[in-house]
């Protein structure tokens, strides 16, 4: 079996972050197609799932030009396994039902939407470029992923009993998004990537607004799950790539 | 009435170079989105810069609506195709992200004809708004009220949101503000 082996520059890694965040969140979201409670919400979750996956070939294709290994998007996507994977334990958490899907969407999308908008005064135009547009995109997911809280939440006993357990599943994930190790500090430092500690107020304030009309509580911050951005990741991603990197695994180099 | 000679008439690359951009804009421009193709690319402000490069051969700027548009890669090729079948040789295309795409870029002749096929075009010079609250009223395509209501945020793609008229019942597509 194939498998590549990056050279994670700071640079390179932030960027394998952020795709691998996108991708694997993108292809939990794709899982509902043809699943979601409804028409409308089938479409709406296949199209947050295109915008991420755009997002993430967006991420790799840079990642790649800057590794200069003459790597495709597509190489960084089918040819690492979960332990090169760099994303978020979040995005790889099983799909769960609907209440957790949006959970997890608001989770993500509260957060990626102040990280892009802060990233568009990046000191490195290509990301200043990209984050441009996924500012724009996340606005939606946050929209709607806000309001569908809300309905759920505050809406029927089992739709609230639903996203109360999504919310007790979901919270010790929510601490891995403003963790800043050694490579986050230089391209901090290099004002190519923001601080994530100067995007969580906008997080915590997006939350709390759609909590406080949710009728949700705010759970109390206690000990946070971790690894995902360094390679540590729970069982299922592995079973999630097995599915994702199938093609390539079986016939190399395929293409449609 | 033109001949066939004078359609199938190439303009070379000997040709003069603002004559040779003009008739690949002018092809290029032409192409339309396949997922609306009521509107040409130019309209949509897709189309963002067509210029000779140093080496002689067409350079063509296009801009992706949004980042997981599957229309992109098709209307490349589209482009590519038309330009060549225009006579100006093989254009190189490329894909820019900067300037993210808006919706102001469409111009009126797009908004006329967005709301021809039924989609609600986006309101005017309002591309940015709020996270949470109430939208600019969207006016249906098909009678005209402004009674209209948010059925779903994302339509049958992703540059769409789906509606619906309080006055007529139809539901309709609007195109969403960026
Ligand atoms: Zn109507």
């Amino acid at each position: 079996m194939t498998t590549i082996a990056v050279a994670e520059t700071p640079l390179v890694l932030s960027l394998l972050r952020l795709a691998d965040t996108a991708l694997v969140h993108s292809h939990r979201l794709s899982e509902w197609c043809g699943h979601a409670p409804m028409i409308e919400e089938d479409l709406a979750l296949a199209n947050f799932a295109l915008d991420l996956l755009g997002q993430a070939r967006a991420l790799y294709a840079y990642a790649a030009e800057v590794e200069g290994a003459g790597r495709t998007e597509d190489d960084l996507a089918y040819l690492r396994d979960a332990p090169q994977y760099r994303n978020v334990l979040m995005a790889e958490l099983p799909r769960g039902d609907f209440a957790f899907t949006i959970l997890r969407g608001l989770f993500l999308s509260a957060w990626a939407h102040p990280f892009w908008q802060a990233a568009t005064g990046s000191t490195d135009t290509q990301i200043a470029a990209i984050a441009a547009k996924a500012e724009k995109e996340a606005a939606y997911h946050v929209r709607h992923t806000g309001e569908w809280t809300i309905r759920l939440g505050d809406g029927t006993d089992e739709s609230r009993r639903r996203m109360l357990a999504a919310l007790e599943a979901l919270w010790p994930y929510t601490g891995e998004l403003f963790e800043a190790d050694a490579a986050d500090r230089a391209m901090i430092a290099a004002g190519v990537l923001p601080d994530p500690a100067r995007i969580r107020p906008a997080w915590e304030a997006t939350i709390a607004r759609v909590f406080d009309e949710a009728l949700l509580p705010r759970p109390a911050d206690g000990w946070m799950q971790t690894g995902g951005r360094s390679g540590r990741h729970t069982e299922h991603l592995g079973h999630m790539l097995a599915v994702m990197q199938h093609l390539q695994r079986a016939y190399p180099g395929c293409s449609w | 009435m033109e001949t066939i000679t004078q359609r199938i008439e190439p303009v070379t690359k000997g040709a003069d170079p603002a004559r040779l951009v003009e008739a690949a804009r002018a092809a290029a421009a032409r192409v339309v989105d396949p997922e609306i193709p009521t509107i040409s690319i130019a309209d949509l402000g897709v189309l963002r810069d067509v210029r000779l490069g140093a080496d002689g051969v067409v350079e063509i700027d296009i801009t992706p609506t949004y980042f997981g548009c599957p229309a992109m890669r098709l209307i490349a090729l589209e482009v590519e195709a038309a330009v060549e079948r225009a006579g100006c040789g093989r254009p190189r295309v490329n894909l820019v992200l900067s300037p993210a795409w808006t919706t102001d870029w469409i111009t009126q002749a797009g908004r006329d004809a967005l709301l021809e096929a039924g989609i609600a075009p986006p309101p005017p010079a309002a591309s940015r708004r709020a996270l949470f609250g109430e939208d600019t009223p969207v006016a249906c395509p098909n009678c005209g009220s402004h009674d209209t209501i948010l059925i779903s945020e994302f339509g049958s793609t992703a540059c769409k949101a789906l509606r619906r008229c309080q006055s007529c019942g139809e539901p309709f597509h609007a195109f969403k503000c960026l």
